[in-house]
């Protein structure tokens, strides 16, 4: 065990955490934040994706060591008023059916809405095939991501 | 508007009595005729909510909050029921939020999640639910206003009279609450609607894009445990010994321990199906070290040999032997094989099929295969326990509270009234959430620590636990005349451990001889509920089939089946056909139209059909196939349903467009194997799941309109999604794909 301080959603978490623990369960478990999700526990889904210092990782793998010093940033983070283009787009399309899987989703494209600000239906393929929805809701996920890149748009012209 | 008839049948069960803090309750207890009206708990909620019944209540400034009674895991019924209680109402849909009720079938109805029957289930009562309120309220308007009550009339909220009185529901709603229950009260036409069949958006979407703990596994509570279970290896196994020795020297670790689910000659209910029974058991802190600890079990396994299950039922118990074989994929086909070549249970015949197959010009007779599926929800199975001897609260995701609870009452020795169970929303289900095994297993954890407990499954428990799809296979003939004409039609199903035969359906009816059989192997390979399961094996090779025999006719595969539709309608062969021939045809005719079938310009696509029946809605699809980096890629689908009214279209949409998906997903993908006992599959890097890039384009999704009661559309979308596509495969590869998963087979061409 080792005394950890995580930097999660700005604020600072110190804890007590085996170094070898995934972030996944030190976010769940030891901040309490329950948005990131466990899908599989090996970096197959996609459930459990957060930002580490804004690279999207797979929090079910990554140690918590590695996220010492770091800025974490979860779902719960993402946005002030959770205003992020990608949750609004989201509700806009209606995306969720059981809805588990989109904080992992929604992650994922937050990255990739800031690396490629005007996605093509490929590149949203490519940076999202690594996030299962068991329910089936890839369409409205690339839909969603092209608003989202819409409002974005807007929100920029306008700044 | 209509004068609902059925309102009178059931005023004995509507229910009214004083609740604290003043106001009346009014309880739609629509099921008390089934059931003893044993639970007088009332919501739990602040007291300046009036309650009308058990689905709603209404602030004084107006604010509405409607009780979803079924559970939800993506099929959206959070929004669609309670947007049929505030249709009839008549309230501003703005203004209404939706709490998920407690457990309590008395007031609120069956509660059960499964068999897309939500929607059939409570259209009625939920109107009635909100018509009886809007009446009570324009009654308390009436008296208040001191106006005949025939003369208030309700427009989104607000009562009015001609002489310019107007109030909100609100203002009423503490004097409605004393107003009898309306002995008659009228409900909308379907042309009145504002709400239903007007698209409303999730009404928790907002959680879950923001991360809010709303599913089972992220249910918490301070000193809560949390426990793992370690199953054998292998189905027929059991735990010989153990040595927990190092398990129990890791950080966080409470205690290890075994655990019987069942004592001998326990008396199962029809869902208790369970894959072990005895559990050995790692309790701990946190998630991360019950985890790690549970690696470092010493644990020795033996068979288990044959088990005896005893299964209660309405005449009586049975007991049931479960083969301890130690079964692999190559052994169960082998035995399906021989199996197939016996005499099988009759389960339909008509007039005299036998000479008209040996009198056809032409048979054809095919196999058609399909492996063991895994529900692989994306929340594992969990559920949160806290036992005392005096009382038990459970929380999670489940799909039927009211299946469970009598087993859990047994099982802890506790009263009904004394077991409270909170549905969470489902990360999925599928029908996997039926079997409440997993809250058995959490309460007598809990009962045994004497502490709160979350029970959890990995990724790698879940999947290889059980309770699969069955494993099915199906022969299917067809006698042709010496004119192509479908005189005969045979099947004969089987499977481990039940057959797939739906022998009343489709063709059954629309061929002059016909003949279903099945047969089953008994197994010690759990099965379950699977969107369909019986149905989505059936889709996949009966409308295979079907293709294969109108290309033998030399018939357009559309037109074939709506000839024999036809035939169905107008000439009925046999006795309980279960499907309206003249729904089927509409929902291929509908696809027909709208793919733009036979039409030029779908010339770069290879086109396959099928079209289902099942659950009590109607489904057709036609799948665009193209070949893509040398693979069949579903480019474009074209879907039409009729499932009745559409409470909700574009929720709707997303649940044809999902079940399109997960088709061609577990069409191409899904199987799970074994190999002595031991599932082959046990995380998504070798049990492959459709991702998004493998989605087609677009999923193209119509809806027939009409105006009958709604249906569901869990199930019924789902399993012509693989016939469809075994169909379109065909196109593209110039031969049959008969065994599932279809991908396997592609390579096998390739």
């Amino acid at each position: 065990m080792a005394k950890i301080t995580l930097n999660i959603n700005k604020k600072e978490y110190p804890m007590e955490a085996d170094p070898q623990m995934p972030l996944l369960w030190a976010i769940r478990d030891l901040a309490g934040l329950k948005g990131t999700k466990y899908g599989c526990g090996v970096a197959q889904c996609g459930a459990c994706v957060v930002h580490l210092d804004g690279e999207a990782v797979r929090s079910c793998v990554t140690k918590v060591s590695r996220a010492a010093g770091k800025q974490v940033v979860t779902i719960e983070g993402l946005s002030e008023t959770n205003s992020h283009p990608a949750q609004l787009a989201w509700q806009e399309i209606d995306v969720p059916q059981c809805g588990y899987c989109h904080s992992g989703q929604i992650m994922s494209a937050a990255v990739l809405l800031r690396e490629k600000p005007d996605p093509t239906d490929q590149d949203i393929d490519d940076a999202m095939a690594g996030n299962i929805c068991r329910c089936g809701t890839y369409l409205r996920i690339r839909k969603a991501i092209h608003l989202a890149a819409d409002m974005q748009k807007k929100t920029t012209t306008k700044g | 508007m209509n004068n609902d008839k059925t309102a009178l049948d059931r005023r004995s069960f509507l229910k009214a009595s004083l609740i604290s803090g003043g106001g009346l309750m009014l309880s739609v207890s629509w099921l008390s005729s089934f059931k003893a009206a044993d639970k007088t708990e009332t919501l739990n909620l602040p007291d300046q909510w009036a309650q009308l019944n058990g689905y709603i209540l209404i602030t004084a400034d107006n604010k509405v909050k409607l009780i979803c009674p079924n559970p939800e895991f993506g099929q959206n019924v959070m929004t669609s029921l309670p947007m049929i209680v505030a249709e009839e109402l008549d309230v501003d849909w703005k203004n209404v939020t939706v709490e998920m009720g407690p457990h309590d079938e008395v007031k609120l109805g069956p509660q059960f999640t499964g068999g897309s029957n939500s929607m059939k289930m409570y259209w009625k009562p939920l109107r009635e639910a909100g018509a009886a309120a809007r009446q009570m309220l324009r009654e308390a308007a009436a008296q208040t206003w001191n106006v005949p009550v025939g003369e208030v009339t309700t427009k989104a909220g607000i009562l009015s009279h001609s002489n310019g009185k107007s109030a909100k529901y609100g203002d009423m709603a503490s004097k409605a609450a004393s107003v009898p229950v309306p002995k008659e009260f009228q409900l909308k036409a379907p042309k009145d609607f504002t709400i239903v069949r007007h698209s409303k958006k999730n009404v928790e979407a907002q959680k879950i894009v923001s991360g809010k703990p709303v599913f089972g596994l992220d249910y918490s509570v301070d000193g809560m445990l949390i426990a793992m279970i370690q199953h054998p290896p292998a189905f027929g196994m059991k735990l010989k010994s153990f040595d927990a020795a190092e398990t129990l020297k890791m950080p966080g670790i409470k205690d290890v321990f075994t655990l019987k689910l069942y004592e001998d000659g326990f008396e199962q209910g029809g869902f208790d199906t369970r894959t072990f029974n005895e559990l050995l058991v790692v309790v701990g802190k946190s998630t991360w070290e019950v985890m790690n600890a549970r690696k470092k079990l010493i644990a020795n396994w033996e068979a288990a040999g044959d088990l005896k299950n005893t299964i209660g039922g309405r005449n009586g118990k049975t007991e049931v032997t479960v083969p301890g074989t130690i079964e692999s994929t190559r052994t169960q086909l082998q035995q399906m094989q021989e199996y197939a070549a016996k005499p099988a249970q009759l389960l339909r015949k008509d007039v005299d099929p036998e000479a008209a197959f040996t009198n056809a010009a032409q048979v054809i007779e095919r196999t058609y295969n399909g492996p063991f599926l895994a529900h692989n929800c994306m929340e594992p199975m969990n559920f949160f326990a806290h036992v005392t001897d005096e009382k038990a609260l459970l929380v999670g995701p489940l799909q039927a509270p009211g299946w469970i609870e009598p087993t859990l009452a047994k099982l802890l020795n506790l009263p009904a009234d004394k077991i409270e169970i909170q549905m969470t929303r489902m990360g999925g289900g599928f029908g996997r959430r039926a079997y409440g095994h997993y809250l058995s297993e959490a309460a007598l954890i809990s009962r045994k620590v004497k502490a709160p407990v979350k029970l959890m499954y990995t990724r790698e428990d879940d999947m290889t636990y059980g309770i699969y799809r069955p494993m099915y296979t199906a022969t299917y003939r067809a006698a042709l005349d010496a004119n192509k004409n479908l005189i005969a039609f045979h099947v004969k199903g089987g499977g481990i451990p039940e057959h797939p035969i739906h022998a009343n359906r489709f063709p059954a009816g629309a061929v002059d001889h016909y003949l279903a059989e099945g047969w089953q192997i008994p197994s010690n390979i759990t099965i379950g509920a699977f969107r369909a399961p019986r149905s989505n094996f059936n889709a996949a090779a009966e409308q295979s089939f079907l293709d294969e025999v109108a290309e033998a006719a030399g018939k357009d595969p559309i037109e074939f089946r709506l000839e024999l539709l036809k035939r169905a309608k107008e000439k009925p062969v046999g006795k309980n056909n279960e499907y309206d021939a003249d729904r089927y045809a509409g929902v291929l005719e509908l696809v027909r139209d709208k793919s733009n079938w036979n039409k030029a310009g779908n010339e770069k696509y290879n086109r396959g059909v099928a079209a289902y029946f099942c659950h009590n809605s109607y489904a057709a699809h036609v799948v665009d196939m193209v070949t893509r980096d040398g693979q069949p890629y579903v480019e474009r689908v074209f879907s039409a349903i009729d499932c009745g009214i559409v409470i909700n279209p574009d929720a709707a949409t997303n649940m044809v467009q999902g079940a399109v998906v997960d088709g061609i997903g577990n069409s191409f993908y899904g199987a799970l194997t074994h190999k002595d006992g031991v599932p082959q599959q046990s995380n998504f890097h070798n049990y492959r799941m459709i991702r998004i890039h493998e989605a087609p384009k677009s999923i193209d999704v119509h809806f027939v309109q009409n105006d009958l009661d709604p249906t569901g559309l869990g199930e019924p979308p789902f399993p012509p999604v693989f016939g469809a596509v075994a169909n379109a495969l065909y196109k593209m590869k110039g031969r049959r794909f008969y065994n599932q998963p279809f991908k396997e087979e592609v390579e096998k061409v390739i």
